[in-house]
């Protein structure tokens, strides 16, 4: 019983932060919403029973794609002027 | 309007596909033939307590060759495509990064890369492995370029610690096939007792070399990534 | 309703997030909104894969002193669409820092991030 609210309650979050990575007009709130995403789709696979895909998601899609994306960001506004 | 339109009648067919899988989708009481096989099976057989590490190293350790050469592959044309002209080297003034960054980074990246280097050396008794160390062990890496962009490692020792790590993932399988039985066969090393750390034949030496290529290679795919900052 | 139990709910919540990335995919105009809806799209596959292999009131497929070796085929979940789903994170990774440069090289041809600039193909 505990588990399904739990899932409810990061189902309800993981949606309005899809939402808001997509729709968003200022790109670095839409990156970093998509962090967000990974982050608790991570507490999900936790949920689910999963520990190894729980701490590959955590450290492989809220830590390092983030930074890639804030790498590209920085290097193309650095060329804009 | 005719492009939202068809947007629209595109994103309704797959909702209609996914919608199908949900309604048909009853939840399972029983493991399927082949998971009850790995799970009842796989202590005697692998020997290892982390039956996800079992079947991704040993049951199916060719599909991780392939991942292994999928990832090198990215990697490499990603360096390709944004190769640095170091010809500017000389004059090159770096900013100055915070006090906060450099001190906090000081105690921060010893103990990110012993606990990747735990988490890869550990991975069958407990939930860790190859992937998980090294990318723990990559954005240590990251963390350490950004705060003292002076102490720069170069490409050169990531390549050869890269490509090292692939071979002799390659050159462990090849002696499976002169030891053992197969290719990657796990019993080249005694199986041990087990749960203790020396147990399950060669797996975490194959984690190891795993995690340090994993590692490296995120690492290379950053810094290819990363822009010189060159003003004071 | 008998349907509401954990794996029908996470089940939903991955259809929903591929739906989400979809869309971005196919409306957004700015080349880094599109390779985000790319890594949303990758995410909610990995989810719905993950929540299929559930069965329910087992735990994690790992022998250690709460599951007992000789029984262990009746107290773990599925470990095959683990394993799958830890190789497909490491590749979507891969995937997502070749779009991204990519993204740069374009730039750095028209300085633009519209893709509406980009009709070169177009007949």
């Amino acid at each position: 019983m505990l588990s399904i609210i739990l899932a409810l309650f990061l189902g309800i979050l993981i949606l309005v932060l899809a939402v808001m990575a997509v729709q968003n007009k200022n790109i670095v709130v839409a990156i970093i919403a998509a962090g967000a995403v990974s982050l608790f789709a991570s507490i999900l696979y936790l949920v689910l029973a999963a520990p190894d895909v729980a701490m590959t998601e955590a450290a492989i899609g809220s830590g390092l794609s983030t930074i890639i994306f804030f790498y590209v960001l920085n290097k193309i506004k650095r060329q804009n002027g | 309007m005719v492009k939202n339109l068809f947007i629209f009648t595109v994103l309704i067919g797959v909702a209609a596909i996914l919608l199908n899988l949900f309604a048909g989708f009853s939840g399972n009481t029983e493991l399927g033939t082949i998971a009850a096989h790995y799970a009842s099976k796989g202590i005697e057989e692998v020997g290892s307590a982390n039956l996800v590490t079992s079947v991704v190293v040993s049951y199916r350790g060719l599909d991780t060759l392939g991942e292994v050469t999928i990832l090198f592959l990215s990697a490499a044309i990603v360096g390709f495509f944004l190769k640095v002209d170091n010809t500017d080297n000389k004059n090159r003034q770096l900013k100055y990064t915070s006090e906060i960054l450099n001190t906090a980074s000081q105690v921060l990246v010893p103990i990110m890369l012993l606990f990747g280097a735990y988490v890869f050396i550990n991975g069958h008794l407990s939930p860790g492995g190859g992937f998980q160390g090294g990318a723990i062990i990559a954005s240590g890496l990251v963390l350490m370029f950004i705060a003292q962009p002076k102490k720069e490692m170069g490409h050169k020792m990531i390549n050869i610690v890269e490509s090292v790590s692939g071979v002799s993932f390659v050159l462990l399988g090849v002696a499976g096939v002169l030891f053992a039985s197969g290719f990657l066969d796990n019993k080249i090393l005694s199986l041990g007792k087990f749960g203790t750390l020396f147990s399950a034949g060669i797996i975490p030496i194959i984690y190891i070399f795993v995690g340090l290529k994993v590692g490296s290679e995120l690492t290379g795919i950053a810094l290819s990534l990363k822009e010189n900052q060159n003003e004071a | 309703m008998e349907k509401f139990n954990l794996e029908n709910i996470s089940l939903a919540i991955g259809i929903l997030v591929i739906l989400i990335g979809l869309w971005g995919l196919l409306t957004q105009k700015n080349l880094i909104k599109i390779v985000i809806g790319f890594a949303l799209f990758d995410t909610g596959i990995h989810i719905v894969m993950v929540s299929i292999g559930y069965i329910k009131n087992r735990t994690a497929p790992i022998i250690d002193s709460a599951v007992d070796v000789n029984n262990a085929s009746n107290l773990v979940v599925d470990p095959i669409p683990q394993a799958l789903v830890l190789t497909a994170i490491v590749i979507g990774l891969g995937i997502t820092a070749l779009m991204l440069s990519y993204v740069l090289k374009m730039y750095q041809k028209k300085k633009s991030l519209d893709i509406t600039n980009y009709k070169d193909l177009k007949w």
